[in-house]
């Protein structure tokens, strides 16, 4: 490659000022946004007790574990495993089904077409906010402590959770529904209730079933950890197992997990390819 | 003006309309069937997780009074009544609050860091070789599938309790996350300029650097500060399983019924969340404009 002649170079310069001759702010912006994120990275590193003898020490300990996962074998507790795969199934369609048949309701109340006063659909808003911002697993403790341990709490505690979710993406849909199938039932003498009934639930349903079968899909990861904190299903065995350094064990675990996930995943985009077509799915 | 509605004869008639009744009844059947068979798979779940609507009326009352005791003092007065009883420990809280975003934030820029580094391995346009992007694509979806808090599980044992094990968890679960939705972006890159650099010898790095990343580090930036906030709320339960962050505090106080510190605490986690999302919405609005927001 040869270099392009000076006066060349020269002309250019000209021509093209911007270019060339880029103010110091607009040219200091990256390099300083970087630094500023590295400043702060290795301020973490050092304030969360990040020490390379830790971090050696740590993976040469994971790949000892590593080893004694292989080859994964459920022992004799097969069959109860399957049945607590069978629970967390159970938890995440059962949770998914509660939250969207109880936020339907709801979410009409906080849609902007159907609700038009903003003083009536404010608080219904950030009532489903702050319950968003609880994590499930929380959900789970609280329900815990109501219900006791068992999938009940877990169930409870997934509905709970993709109640604010749902109500928030129902309104949504809801919103951008077309106004003018509602006001051709209104024309017809419809009351309110008939607009919503045959003017919006029909343009609606479609994207809500599309949703719910979305969630069914990732509340099943859900389902898998909340029994962690004691709310049932395979997360229980999972940290058991953990915790008693069966490692065979949690690698079949780990393994089945992704397995039913994968199914889940897979029966549930057919699904939702079936009912609302290719195109729309979000 | 009149207009006359032609009536078809009555044979042809009640050929259309038999047809139109078959359809009907069709459609009516495959619902009913649907409906049907999704009923059986719901309860099938209800017996599968122990629903038991009697123990939910029962404690019902339980839940909501739970939300009283954990509005209440331990005085019997009203939380908002006396706030610097409420909120006692609020030194300790944001210094964990503090822990926990500085977790999310290590988590996600070493997550995102890896993601870069493999992303174009796994892109279907960018790969050097089909066994490298499909053996790049495999572990990434075992990063993604794991839920972060199983990962936080092993790697206290590995690494000992502390938020080291949930930095590493959070990196792990969003190297998973954002390799995929990266490289989903290289994938949908305008290849011209690729061709331009290649053709005059450059190697795979040079196209990488000087065709595909000027066009994707916008979308990347995007998908990061997204990442980063689902991370924050990640993190504040990576304490559950010892792996630091304001979880620990929070789940003491559930189990042993500190009844105003769990208010507290979770009011203080939702206003961070709230905060956070607030910020880096902000921030990607400014970055990017409209037009970037995934």
């Amino acid at each position: 490659m040869t270099p392009l002649p000076s006066e060349d170079t020269a002309k250019l310069r000209e021509r093209y000022p911007e270019v060339f001759n880029r103010p110091a702010s607009s040219r200091l912006a990256t390099p300083l946004v970087i630094v500023a994120a590295l400043a702060i990275f290795i301020f973490g590193l050092v304030d969360l007790d990040f020490s390379p003898s830790r971090l050696i020490a740590g993976v040469s300990q994971l790949g000892w574990i590593s080893m004694m996962m292989l080859p994964p074998d459920p022992g004799s507790s097969l069959p109860a495993y399957l049945i607590a795969l069978g629970e967390t199934l159970s938890i995440a369609l059962l949770g998914t089904m509660i939250a969207a048949i109880a936020a339907l309701p709801v979410s009409l109340l906080a849609a902007r077409n159907v609700v038009p006063s903003a003083i009536f659909r404010f608080p219904v808003r950030r009532f489903l906010d702050s319950i968003r911002g609880v994590d499930t697993l929380i959900w789970a403790l609280v329900w815990i402590n109501v219900v006791g341990l068992g999938p009940f709490a877990g169930v409870l505690a997934i509905a709970i959770a993709d109640f604010g979710a749902f109500g928030k993406l129902f309104s949504e849909a809801i919103e951008a529904a077309d106004r003018k199938e509602v006001e051709g039932i209104r024309a017809a003498g419809g009351s309110k209730l008939h607009e919503i009934r045959f003017g919006l639930l029909p343009q609606v349903l479609p994207v809500i079933a599309g949703q719910v079968l979305y969630f069914i899909e990732s509340n099943t990861r859900s389902a898998t950890i909340i029994g962690i904190v004691g709310a049932g299903g395979i997360g229980l065995q999972l940290a058991e197992q953990i915790r008693v350094l069966e490692w065979q064990k949690v690698s079949f675990l780990i393994l089945m997990i992704l397995v039913a996930v994968a199914a889940i995943d897979w029966i549930s985009s057919r699904l939702r390819f079936a009912i609302i077509g290719r195109r729309a799915v979000a | 003006m009149t207009s006359a509605v032609s009536i078809l004869p009555e044979q042809q008639l009640a050929s259309l309309n038999e047809a139109y009744r078959m359809a009907v009844r069709r459609k009516r059947l495959r619902t009913l069937f649907a409906t049907a068979l999704f009923g059986l798979a719901l309860a099938l779940a209800a017996i599968g997780s122990e629903v038991n609507l009697r123990t939910l009326f029962t404690y019902f009352g339980n839940f909501v009074s739970y939300f009283d005791r954990i509005l209440t003092l331990e005085d019997h007065t009203r939380v908002w009544t006396n706030f610097s009883e409420w909120f006692w420990g609020w030194q300790k809280w944001l210094k964990l609050l503090g822990e926990t975003i500085l977790i999310s934030y290590v988590g996600t820029l070493a997550g995102a860091v890896l993601a870069f580094g493999l992303n174009f391995l796994a892109a279907e346009n960018t790969s050097p070789a089909p066994w490298l992007r499909f053996v790049v694509r495999r572990a990434l979806e075992f990063a993604r599938t794991v839920p972060g808090i199983v990962f936080a599980l092993i790697f206290v044992i590995a690494f000992g309790l502390g938020p080291m094990a949930g930095v590493l968890a959070i990196a792990i679960h969003s190297t998973g996350a954002l390799g995929k939705l990266f490289s989903e972006i290289v994938e949908n890159v305008d290849m011209k300029p690729v061709e331009g650099v290649r053709s005059t010898g450059a190697g795979w790095l040079s196209c990488m650097r000087f065709a595909v990343l000027p066009q994707v580090t916008a979308g990347y930036a995007s998908y990061a500060l997204l990442r980063f906030e689902i991370n924050v709320r990640e993190a504040s339960v990576m304490g559950f399983v010892g792996a630091g962050g304001i979880g620990q505090e929070l789940v003491v106080a559930i189990r042993k019924f500190y009844y105003s510190d769990v208010s507290a605490i979770l009011i203080t986690i939702i206003l961070t969340v709230f905060l956070i999302d607030i910020g880096t919405g902000w921030l990607r609005a400014r970055l990017f404009g409209g037009e970037a927001r995934a």
